[in-house]
């Protein structure tokens, strides 16, 4: 993904990480609903929901960055990510805020350590004056990813 | 210039347009001298030739012009109407059908010109010259020779439309010029230094037609040359001078042109109301170019354009459903209705339904039920439209089959009107022409068989369409030999794959319902109509997949009767609702034969599958939960909801059940496509989601 210009960016938490996702694709975060699990579909995907009358799937975010399962908290949220032409629900541990992140903020990252497949992973983006980092996702190559669809 | 608005208009008007000529040529066929019928063929013909031009699709209209000068003779009565005759124009159809075909796939007409069938029209038109002298008024027909428009030469043709607008110009004294741009062979961006020509020409008159076609140009469909007629007041010099100035050009040719030799007035008397609306959509073309003198070599005006052009052709058009007036004025009532009863129960406050005033909010809620299966059924027959769009190109089929069998054949279609969901009827025609062919090629004896059996010589296929119930119901009947099951046995037995002990026990609906099964063709002989023996397994499969059934009726020489029964929507079933451990799942109520409640011991192990005894019957009963991935129940009785896919039947077992309930099928979206086990789901009134099982794959 190009980044030429300042975006915006919904910073979420996982697991005590910071994770941002384009705020241009995010349609509508919602508290956590009840989902219907699928039988035999891939293991990160935590069923369907209805969303104002659309069944969209959706990702449970813990299961395919393999972190330890978590319970709904109160702050349990479902970011509904707009793909190309529909959408998919991300469960989320807690929604933070937006920010404003320049491309001059943001590092390329080559290898990345830990259990976290890469490829959908933009860059780092060092936020509040280098102190925090947020890691900046690609959700087109997340749902890729979530759905086991080949490159 | 963006056509796509006007594309899908003209899609659905020529498809009518088509239509009601192979309507009318077939009644044209029946009362060749009927001058009404000639008289709405020839307006159907001239309207749809308006269009092909108003659109640019030069092929289209030259052939449509050929045809509308054959019709023109036969209405002066110069010509004769002949079978011959009406073949060629029948051909003359299918050609115009193609283009219509293509322009809908591609937004483009293609690049077959059907000269042949120029040809033969103008044949007919020279045979008649062999029986009358040539009036002088005809010059305009033999002049007119359907030029491939990118052939450009002196001697090139402009439809008449064009021509009226150019008579006019020289009449009020303008200038008319044809001129001829060469582009140099390197320039890379053709379309943009088009549109600078025509920005340049658009302050000092008028282009009222190009070749290629405005479209064209802006698509870049050109090689290194385009002409256009430009009406001016300007000279000749200073046009050439201007254009010349524009980079890359090559080389350009003004002629000044007179006056055509085709006088439109002398064409056709209708000719003259046209040419303004036909003549309309090439002036907006200068008109939305904005006067850009200075404009230097950018390319982004001409490259918008381009893109959208470019979209306008991948853009294959959507399916859309022409709505009566009258049900958007119900639906839009009853959204009034929820409006106010929206207001309503804003109305009802806190304090109102503490004390008591319960009475108001249920009368609302009641209100709000009724309004909302109304506005269910309105909008679900907003998406009705009546089988004659299907029934309708039927007659044409079956003249076509009767003439390459040689027998005579009468359609009697019934029901026309009967109403059915767009996605049904989209899908219904191929099954019906199916069974059309079938009864017109098996069904029916020849006619000299029919002759020495005392049947009536002409055979007669009968095509029925009403409502049942909550189904439709489709008959294709013949009055032909009917089936023989003796012949279908003998063919069984000669396949090989059914012993004669098991056709034996048969019932002879059973032997008859043989005929569905997977290449079974008892035709003796193989036509390129029917019977290779991959008929009506496909039929069937086909009718399956839309939620009908297929039967047959036959009295062996008295005739068969198909009758296709389908559900009147597919977006709507009723399901049974089941809980299995934790989960509510929907099975589809139409694939349901009973529900047995079963003992845990009467379950018996066959080869590790397990199996139930009901009524003499072994049925292999499917654990829902375990094929669920879900915890095994541990209950004394079972639920057993059994199942028929066609001869076989299993049981599913499930915890309980919750009712029968009237669901919405929504898809699952395209990330879920690959679980088979799942038809769809369905959005439950507490809001949640529950999954419908798919039957067909489970069994």
């Amino acid at each position: 993904m190009e980044i030429t210009m300042k975006k915006q960016y919904v910073i979420f938490e996982m697991d005590t990480q910071n994770f941002g996702i384009d705020i241009q694709s995010v349609q509508i975060i919602e508290r956590m609903k009840s989902i219907m699990r699928v039988p035999k579909s891939p293991v990160a995907i935590r069923g369907v929901m209805n969303l104002r009358g659309e069944i969209i799937p959706v990702i449970d975010i813990r299961t395919l960055f393999k972190m330890p399962p978590l319970g709904a908290t109160e702050f349990t949220r479902i970011m509904i990510i707009r793909m190309e032409d529909s959408m998919v629900g991300f469960i989320v541990d807690k929604v933070k805020e937006v920010l404003d992140i320049e491309p001059g903020q943001i590092e390329g990252i080559s290898t990345m350590q830990g259990k976290i497949d890469s490829s959908y992973i933009i860059g780092v983006g060092k936020v509040t004056n280098g102190e925090e980092i947020v890691t900046l996702l690609n959700h087109d190559r997340l749902v890729e990813v979530a759905f086991g669809i080949q490159e | 210039m963006d056509m796509s608005q006007y594309l899908q208009i003209f899609i659905e008007e020529s498809k009518e347009n088509l239509q009601s000529l192979n309507e009318k040529l077939l009644q044209l066929e029946e009362e060749p001298n009927n001058i009404d019928v000639l008289n709405v063929i020839f307006r159907v013909a001239h309207t749809l030739k308006g269009m092909a031009g108003t659109m640019g699709f030069m092929r289209m209209q030259s052939l449509t012009h050929s045809v509308e000068n054959v019709l023109s003779e036969i209405r002066n009565g110069k010509l004769t109407v002949t079978s011959e005759m009406l073949d060629i124009l029948f051909q003359c159809l299918d050609a115009l059908e193609n283009y219509v075909e293509n322009i809908i796939n591609t937004s483009s007409e293609g690049e077959e010109s059907y000269t042949n069938l120029i040809q033969q029209l103008e044949d007919i038109l020279a045979g008649r010259v062999t029986h009358e002298p040539i009036e002088e008024e005809d010059d305009g027909y033999v002049d007119y020779s359907p030029a491939s428009p990118l052939n450009v030469d002196d001697e090139f043709e402009l439809p008449e439309s064009v021509n009226f607008v150019r008579n006019q110009a020289l009449d009020s004294g303008m200038n008319v010029y044809k001129i001829s741009v060469l582009l140099s062979t390197s320039c890379m961006l053709k379309a943009a230094r088009a549109f600078i020509i025509f920005s340049d020409l658009g302050p000092l008159g008028e282009v009222i037609h190009a070749i290629p076609s405005v479209q064209d140009i802006e698509d870049e469909k050109f090689e290194q040359e385009f002409t256009l007629i430009f009406t001016t007041d300007e000279s000749h010099e200073k046009l050439q001078q201007m254009i010349m100035t524009v980079a890359e050009v090559d080389g350009v040719t003004v002629e000044a042109l007179g006056h055509s030799k085709v006088r439109v007035e002398e064409v056709a008397p209708e000719e003259v109301a046209q040419p303004k609306p036909v003549a309309a959509p090439t002036k907006p073309a200068v008109a939305e170019a904005p006067p850009k003198p200075a404009a230097p070599p950018t390319t982004t005006p001409p490259a918008a354009g381009g893109e959208g052009a470019g979209a306008t052709k991948q853009q294959v058009t959507g399916k859309s459903v022409r709505v009566n007036i009258d049900r958007l004025d119900t639906l839009m009532n009853l959204v009034s209705e929820l409006i106010i009863v929206k207001t309503q129960l804003e109305g009802i406050s806190h304090e109102d339904l503490s004390n008591n005033s319960e009475s108001n909010y249920s009368d609302s809620v009641e209100y709000l039920e009724r309004i909302t299966t109304s506005l269910h059924d309105a909008v679900m027959k907003v998406r009705m439209v009546p089988v004659e769009t299907v029934f309708n190109r039927f007659p044409r089929m079956i003249r076509d089959v009767s003439r390459k069998l040689g027998k005579n054949i009468d359609l009697v279609m019934s029901g026309e009107e009967t109403e059915l969901d767009r996605t049904v009827v989209d899908e219904i025609g191929d099954p019906l022409i199916h069974l059309l062919r079938n009864a017109a090629d098996h069904g029916l004896e020849t006619t000299k068989d029919r002759i020495s059996l005392d049947k009536p010589e002409k055979g007669t296929i009968q095509l029925r369409a009403y409502q049942d119930g909550n189904s439709v119901v489709i008959e294709v009947e013949d009055d032909g030999k009917g089936i023989d099951p003796q012949a279908i046995k003998r063919k069984a037995i000669e396949k090989g794959d059914i012993s004669r002990e098991v056709l034996d026990s048969m019932s002879d609906q059973e032997i008859i319902d043989l005929l569905f099964r997977p290449s079974f063709s008892t035709a003796e002989k193989i036509t390129d109509l029917s019977g290779r023996g991959v008929g009506l397994d496909v039929v069937k499969s086909k009718i399956i997949t839309l939620g009908g059934t297929v039967e047959i009726d036959t009295v062996l020489g008295k005739g068969s009767k198909f009758i296709v029964r389908l559900p009147l929507t597919l977006a709507i079933i009723q399901a049974l609702m089941v809980n299995i451990s934790a989960e509510k799942y929907a099975i589809p109520l139409s694939n349901i034969q009973n529900i047995e409640n079963i003992h845990k011991g009467e379950i018996k192990l066959v080869q590790n599958q397990e199996v139930i005894v009901l009524r003499n019957q072994v049925i292999p009963v499917i654990r829902l939960d375990s094929i669920l991935e879900l915890e095994a129940s541990n209950n004394e009785t079972l639920i057993v909801v059994v199942v028929k896919k066609g001869e076989k039947q299993v049981g599913f077992v499930v915890d309980s059940l919750i009712g029968q309930q009237e669901i919405v099928i929504k898809p699952l979206g395209k990330y879920l496509t690959n679980i088979h086990m799942i038809a769809g789901a369905t959005i439950l009134g507490n809001g949640e989601v529950a999954l419908i099982l798919d039957i067909n794959t489970l069994v």
